[in-house]
């Protein structure tokens, strides 16, 4: 619909559209989600969230008309390079935003494992709060705390499942790369082996991160209520694999886009999105792995 | 709109029907009024709230709200005024005048824009729907602390999903900007040649880009911790409820700037206008906006000198808090140099933006008064804060906020304003607003408590003086409704012509009045002479 109406624009016309239907229907799906995850919460009885999943739906519904819109458009060959740019300062400065959302627990990891812990186990300040509150604590790390929260718990082997998940990673990062590198020679089947190729790599993490949690709940006895050790690592990693998760989807979508023959060896910013988007992942990984698992 | 028709070519054509003109709109000036209407009704919301604290502080006892409601009371306040009032105002000025200003033709992602604008209503219905909830609206004031937010009723979960739609609808606001900026200046647009208001936008982009996500995350766990079973916050299972008032601020005192920064922004555009001269120290201003907006990150912990922070933490942060002033006064000094023998008129803008110099100056410096750490333990948490925030906030951004008004509202509807009835707004709320705020500050140093709905006897009168200017400063807000109204229907007014003021500069006096659904879209070069700054690099 709202394609018509701007079709008599010229190309290097910078593109703006003149109708947007999907912002709205994206309103009513984010706000169903959240109030039927937060009526959700508060019951005191079981029940199936029904409206938070109806909101889900309606935000997929929402994501699939807006960027078929868009691809659309972009096969359509309404955007001049200035509308690329553009497209490319957005996803920047979106990673950036999500930079700083795992900055924010990565921050409160720091906090608690070099400042609260040690000072609830009598360091600087604490020296009064362990005496009276607390005393006996140690106040090491890892810890659920001085009032063993959740109750005894052990640690997951660095080097066992999360030494082959980054490993998968850093491996779906390079896979990429290659396909990148065929998508600007213009060698098509070749891109596409590639990506599938990542994907899968991407599965096979997602795979055995809920493994490794399976192990952490019915084995180590590790779980998000594990005081602070289980809250930083399962928010953590959580949040991570939600990412991954979403990763996967959008590179499995541009495969698809692929295989019908979209995107060109000198215009595919599509691609580059999701592939900073795929890196950008990688990148926390790598953090989580050193500072979560292995320090 | 009488005059909708008269600019009618090609380009220009509105969507006609209020669904496709409203809700489906990717037009930057149609965004920013939505943006504009609905931070003026968050105001008059988180207003009315007001006016019921203040009703009850009239007297000391309990007469109007019990204890409980009453925190449901400050605690929405604030949060209605920081997110719904003051941040959309500034986004609804973003929108409205960057592209104009810029020279570009509208913002950079328009779908995205409209996205952005359409999820407050929805945030907000959430947020506001809590009062009616089982424990009614949180209550732990607008800083959500734990453990005290943890222990209220169902809003928690509700409060924090709305806080997490806020952040994304800013996020992409935020992004836009940027987007716009760098990318869509016309043509020998150069980023020194820049209005001052798209600089402080720019610089507040960057802001709200790197603290709304962390924002995100500290009410994500507030969240868990209520209801997941997390420990974040609690001591028990080896958290910290001081580390809640660190994410916090990291978030909270780069936000005040957030609230503050576009203010500045208009502020310069405006005293230029009506001193004709050119703006004292262009370049200065816009390093001083920088390293205002760079300190805003590294002195958070002056929320918390009274919480038992290490000593060498309550000495840095007490210094670095102290840095601020240098930039701050850069700008106070470079506003006075601007109107410093300028041939000056006193057009309401004019009026609204001087008094901002001097009352913002006084919030400035009670903020100085509070970076000293040992004295900040008297001050901490009482009414001395109260009056701080509310002279750098009222009669800071709200007071920009509303010279901004005054000031393009010519350019948006095509009318004048009236001058009278503009100036009476002004003398009005100027002299309530400091019955209403300044009496507060000796009510803080005497010690009186905030967040209480009763007190001792002797803080009765300046109470009862400090709600008397708090009716009248409401009831003036109530005026400036009648007053816009009646310039949007072109009732008593007269048409404004395309310069709107004599001595204005830049991009936006030389599109008609008002201006047309489309500008700037044929990617002209913008001409050195029509812009107020033209430095050489
Ligand atoms: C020279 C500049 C400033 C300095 C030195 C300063 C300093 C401070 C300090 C030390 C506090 C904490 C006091 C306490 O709770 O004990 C404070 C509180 C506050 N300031 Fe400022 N400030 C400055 C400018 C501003 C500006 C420009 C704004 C907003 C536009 C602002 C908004 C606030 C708010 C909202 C609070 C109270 C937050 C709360 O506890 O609810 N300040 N300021
Ligand atoms: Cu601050």
């Amino acid at each position: 619909m709202s394609n018509t109406e701007v079709s008599n624009k010229s190309h290097d016309q910078y593109y703006v559209p003149h109708l947007a239907k999907w912002p709205i229907v994206g309103s009513i799906g984010m706000t169903l989600a959240a109030v039927g995850a937060a009526t959700f919460m508060n019951s005191e009885t079981a029940s199936t969230p029904v409206m938070m999943y109806l909101g889900f739906a309606v935000l997929i519904f929402m994501m699939f008309g807006w960027f078929a819109e868009v691809i659309k458009e972009s096969e359509g060959n309404l955007y001049n390079p200035q509308v690329d740019t553009s497209f490319r300062m957005g996803m920047v400065w979106f990673i950036f935003s999500e930079v700083m959302f795992f900055a924010c627990f990565f921050g409160a990891l720091w906090y608690v494992r070099n400042l609260s812990v040690p000072w609830l186990g009598g360091e600087g300040v604490g020296l009064m709060t362990n005496t009276e509150l607390w005393s006996g604590y140690e106040g090491v790390w890892p810890t659920n705390g001085p009032g063993d929260v959740g109750g005894k718990f052990e640690l997951i082997d660095p080097y066992h499942l999360p030494l082959v998940n980054t490993i998968l990673l850093m491996a779906s990062s390079i896979t990429l790369t290659i396909a990148h590198h065929a998508l600007v020679d213009g060698a098509r089947k070749k891109v596409i082996g590639w990506l599938i190729a990542t994907v899968l790599l991407g599965a096979i993490f997602l795979f055995y991160q809920v493994e490794e949690y399976i192990e952490a709940y019915q084995h180590l006895d590790l779980t998000l209520e594990s005081g602070i050790y289980g809250s930083t690592f399962f928010m953590l990693t959580g949040f991570h694999g939600m990412h991954v998760t979403l990763g996967a989807i959008m590179l499995t979508v541009i495969t698809i886009r692929l295989m019908r023959g979209h995107f060109k060896p000198e215009s595919h910013f599509g691609f580059e999105a999701v592939a900073w988007y795929w890196h950008f992942v990688d990148v926390v990984w790598l953090g989580l792995f050193i500072f979560v698992y292995i320090i | 709109m009488s005059h909708a028709d008269t600019h009618d070519h090609d380009h220009d054509h509105k969507p006609k029907g209020f669904v496709k003109r409203w809700l489906m709109t990717t037009n930057h000036k149609d965004i920013g009024t939505l943006y504009l209407i609905f931070a003026f009704a968050m105001f008059i919301l988180g207003g009315a709230l007001a006016m019921i604290i203040r009703l009850e502080l009239f007297q000391p006892g309990l007469q109007f709200v019990q204890p409980d409601f009453f925190n449901q009371l400050t605690t929405m306040h604030a949060l209605i005024m920081v997110f719904g009032a003051v941040m959309p105002a500034f986004v609804g000025f973003a929108n409205w005048m960057i592209p104009i200003m810029i020279g570009a033709p509208d913002m950079a992602l328009p779908r995205m824009n409209n996205w952005s604008f359409w999820i407050l209503p929805f945030a907000f219905t959430m947020l506001v729907s809590t009062f009616f909830m089982d424990g009614g609206a949180p209550a732990a004031g607008w800083t959500l602390y734990p453990p005290l937010v943890l222990q209220g009723g169902k809003n928690l979960a509700f409060a924090v999903f709305a806080i997490h739609m806020l952040g994304i609808s800013s996020i992409m606001g935020a992004i836009n900007v940027i987007a716009t900026i760098m990318n869509m200046r016309a043509p020998n647009m150069g980023y020194l040649k820049m209005p001052l208001f798209v600089w402080t936008w720019l610089i507040t982009a960057f802001l709200l880009i790197a603290v709304m996500p962390v924002f995100a995350g500290a009410v994500t766990m507030l969240l868990t911790d209520h209801y997941f079973g997390t420990t974040f916050f609690n001591a028990a299972g080896g958290g910290d409820p001081v580390l809640f008032q660190h994410i916090f601020w990291f978030f909270g005192h780069p936000e005040v700037y957030i609230m503050i920064l576009p203010s500045f922004g208009i502020i310069s555009e405006i005293l230029p206008t009506f001193s004709r001269k050119p703006l004292f120290g262009y370049v200065s201003m816009v390093y001083a906006t920088a390293a205002i907006a760079f300190l805003s990150f590294i002195v958070w912990a002056h929320h918390m000198f009274s919480v038992g922070m290490p000593f060498g933490g309550e000495l840095y942060f007490m210094y670095a808090t102290m840095l601020i002033s240098i930039p701050t006064g850069v700008k106070v000094f470079n506003w006075v140099s601007t109107m410093w023998k300028g041939a000056m008129t006193f057009e309401t803008p004019m009026l609204w933006s001087i008094a901002f110099v001097i009352l913002f100056t006084i919030g400035g410096f009670s903020g100085l008064m509070m970076a000293i750490a040992p004295v900040d333990f008297q001050y901490h948490d009482t009414y001395f804060i109260v009056a701080h925030f509310h002279y750098v906030l009222v009669t800071g951004a709200v007071f920009a906020i509303i010279a901004g008004v005054y000031y393009w509202i010519p350019k948006w509807t095509g009318n004048m304003y009236s001058e009278r009835l503009g100036k009476i707004h002004f003398w009005w709320s100027t002299i309530s607003v400091n019955v209403l705020f300044f009496p507060q500050h000796f009510l803080g140093l005497a010690g009186m408590p905030r967040r209480i709905p009763d007190y001792s006897t002797q803080f009765a009168e300046f109470n009862m003086w400090s709600s008397i200017g708090g009716f009248a400063f409401g009831l003036a807000q109530v005026f400036f409704i009648w007053i816009v109204y009646r310039t949007i229907k072109g009732k008593g007014t007269t048409k404004a012509t395309d310069r709107v003021w004599e001595g204005a500069k830049g991009l936006e006096w030389f599109i008609p009045s008002p201006a047309p659904h489309h500008t700037f879209q044929d990617g002209e070069p913008v001409k050195d002479e029509q812009l107020a700054h033209v430095s050489s690099h």
